[in-house]
């Protein structure tokens, strides 16, 4: 399979995987170091049309776990992605998690988003970009030669190859 | 692979090696990143704390509630009146009705489940005097059996089973009721303004500190956790000397413009309107000026009275201020033609010239208390109180900027990089907690502290807290947080208010005699409550309010 990717292909998706899982990793970090962190206020200020359910998610009965589980997915999917360990399913979750947040600030026409804005979006905002480049890492994997998969796939041949 | 590549031991070439680990040292360089940018800004949040130690004061002191049920009556069971009762824990079953279908629509709807849960004060209101029948029979049908309706309140006072009462009538019915319970030996709980007029603010002071009886004002915010904590700000002198606060009134609804509902019962037959104008002027049955009394001077006091003392006092109960030596004022009637003579925009400066807050120095002393508001737009103007070292942005939550200028603050901001829109502190008890809170008017109360606030982390109904202490006193002694003393200050500031709009010229307050400074021959009194809108606009306007106001 690696004979079907050129080395600037390969390299331009490693680099790909390597900064997604960043990304998520230090997201994840970064809330799990604060612990007067909380999702409370973004999910109860969630607009459009799926509201109420990221409003449910923010209730003080849900908050302690919704916090713990985005933080935990942050970590797990960043570590899978960063150390090419079945990245594939990490970027399923991801795919799962970006929704999320998509869902929660849909970029719509007519929606108020609160805050400043940091760009202008309709229906296309960053979360729908990396939730596509994860689609991109799930058809095009790179951990089978860069990352701690390659020695699953390396174990599995009877001798190395010459 | 390369065949030719040097194998490990376990048989990996180095390069696999290299490859397939190559992720580890980014994970770590994500652990130190995130571990170290955390830390530092946790060492930067905790020294800055550290060097502003700003602390809650203690809430207003509160004994047990054990003993003889303490008996209430209520006089004046409208709308306020009805808020003040089931803040005592007495809802009326229209009320109760409500909540419960709106838990039926909405499980989460939570203002049934936090009356139910409120603490027991442990009275019992045992009269009622509203001269509405309509009113008086639905809090006879809702607070049990051992209440009685009395046609007036001396009658009340006379005959009625009371320790103590709760006044929530008009404003020119205040002082005259809260006067005679006092001289009964009553328990008074009265609400802002705590008069109507000059002349009976020095009786009720006169009375009120003869009589062994507690007397409290109803500035609920004085329990606001905010407010105790923008207290210890003060006291530590974070913002340095403060030249000038602005505090606002911004109302853009009908219920807001004071525009409230009128009865479809309402007729001579069910109104008691002799009884009700009291002082005022003696016109023919006016329903209109019944239920929305407080678009007239005869009965209300406008901005002044009706809605600047909430913001006097909010000042007052940090600063402790007192009364201004100057007021100057103006405005207008611009949004609500509607006959009302009260004025809808109003501006008001107090002036402090010897007020100093922080270290006295030559150069610093005085200070402008400015009130701003309007009822025809509500744009949320925050609270500011301004010092020389900081700001400090005043409601239910608390943020303090530091000054660019401090020179304070300008090593700690330079140290931590602190951008000048950033705060220095903020104290936020809970932002997004605004359950029961629904219409407009509310969300203003609310914002500014008035309607709710944290004990121990709950949410709390701050009428609750503050009858919950009136009550304590009644029972343990002690004196209330708005006694006869913070009431007359702003009783007499919000008359000064009034009085500079209506005479069109600066009003002085005299601090040492203890009056406010008149010219020979003018009768202060009279000029606040006359029927115009102000008196310095010519006779042609004058004229006009006169018209309108016998028209209706």
């Amino acid at each position: 399979m690696k004979d079907n990717y050129s080395k600037g292909q390969l390299s331009a998706l490693v680099i790909l995987r390597l900064l997604i899982g960043w990304h998520f990793l230090y997201e994840g970090l970064i809330k799990l170091f604060n612990p007067s962190w909380t999702a409370k206020g973004y999910l109860i200020g969630s607009v459009g049309p799926f509201r109420h359910i990221f409003r449910f998610l923010g209730e003080d009965s849900m908050i302690g776990f919704v916090d713990f589980m985005n933080i935990a997915v942050l970590i797990v999917v960043g570590l899978g992605l960063v150390l090419g360990l079945w990245s594939r399913w990490a970027s399923y979750i991801g795919i799962a998690l970006l929704i999320m947040y998509y869902l929660a600030y849909p970029p719509l026409p007519g929606l108020e988003i609160p805050g400043p804005a940091e760009g202008s979006y309709l229906f296309v905002n960053k979360n729908l970009i990396e939730i596509f480049a994860l689609a991109v890492l799930i058809k095009f994997p790179t951990e089978q030669y860069f990352g701690l998969e390659l020695f699953f796939s390396q174990r599995l041949k009877k001798k190395p190859s010459i | 692979m390369d065949g030719n590549e040097k194998k490990t031991s376990s048989g990996w070439s180095r390069r696999t090696v290299i490859k397939g680990l190559a992720g580890l040292p980014i994970v770590g360089g994500a652990l130190v990143g995130a571990a170290g940018v955390s830390q530092s800004a946790k060492k930067e949040r905790e020294s800055i704390l550290k060097t502003l130690n700003i602390n809650a004061s203690p809430p207003p002191p509160v004994g047990s509630m054990s003993g003889d049920p303490i008996k209430i009556g209520i006089i004046g069971f409208g709308i306020r009146g009805e808020q003040l009762c089931r803040a005592a824990g007495f809802a009326t079953n229209e009320w109760l009705e409500n909540a419960r279908e709106a838990v039926a629509k909405n499980p989460r709807n939570t203002r049934l489940k936090s009356f139910q849960e409120q603490e027991d004060l442990n009275i019992r209101i045992t009269a009622v005097c509203d001269l509405f029948d309509i009113r008086a029979e639905i809090a006879l049908a809702s607070f049990g059996n051992n209440i009685k309706r009395y046609a007036t309140y001396k009658e009340l006072l006379d005959k009625g089973d009371v320790d103590g009462v709760i006044i929530a009538t008009a404003d020119h019915w205040h002082a005259p009721i809260a006067i005679a319970a006092l001289e009964a030996g009553k328990h008074v709980y009265v609400e802002k303004p705590m008069t109507h007029n000059i002349a009976e603010t020095y009786a009720l002071r006169e009375v009120a500190k003869n009589s062994s009886a507690v007397f409290a004002v109803g500035h609920q915010h004085r329990q606001t956790q905010s407010f105790l904590t923008a207290q210890d700000v003060i006291k530590k002198n974070i913002l340095g000397h403060i030249s000038l606060i602005q505090a606002n009134t911004n109302r853009n609804s009908d219920n807001g413009a004071w525009q409230y509902h009128i009865h479809e019962k309402a007729s001579p037959q069910t109104i008691d309107w002799q009884q009700f104008l009291g002082s005022a002027p003696k016109i023919p049955f006016n329903k209109e000026h019944f239920f929305r009394w407080r678009k007239w001077w005869a009965y209300g006091s406008g901005l002044s009275g009706d809605l600047m003392t909430h913001d006097y006092d909010r000042i007052n109960c940090i600063l402790e201020m007192g009364i201004p030596r100057y007021v100057t004022a103006s405005g207008g009637i611009y949004t609500h033609r509607d006959g009302r003579n009260v004025p809808d925009v109003f501006q008001v400066n107090m002036e402090y010239p010897e007020f100093v807050t922080g270290a006295l120095t030559e150069k610093t002393r005085g200070m402008t208390l400015m009130y701003s508001a309007t009822l025809g737009n509500q744009h949320g103007r925050k609270t500011l109180l301004m010092g020389n070292d900081g700001t400090m942005e005043l409601g239910n939550s608390l943020t303090i900027f530091a000054d660019p200028r401090s020179e304070r603050y300008k090593p700690t901001v330079r140290k931590y990089g602190i951008r000048p829109g950033d705060p220095i502190y903020s104290y936020n008890p809970a932002s997004d907690q605004v359950d029961g809170i629904t219409s407009a008017t509310s969300k203003y109360f609310a914002d500014k502290g008035l309607l709710w606030t944290y004990r121990d982390g709950k949410l709390v109904d701050s009428t609750f807290l503050h009858i919950k202490e009136w009550l304590s006193c009644i029972r343990n002694g002690g004196s209330p947080s708005c006694g006869i003393k913070e009431g007359f200050e702003e009783a007499i500031t919000a008359h000064m208010a009034g009085l500079a709009y209506k005479i069109g010229r600066r009003v002085e307050w005299d601090p040492v005699k203890e009056e406010i400074i008149t010219m020979p021959g003018e009768d202060p009194d009279q000029i606040l409550l006359a029927d115009t809108d102000n008196i310095y606009l010519g006779a042609s306007f004058q004229g006009q309010g006169r018209e309108t106001t016998l028209a209706l």
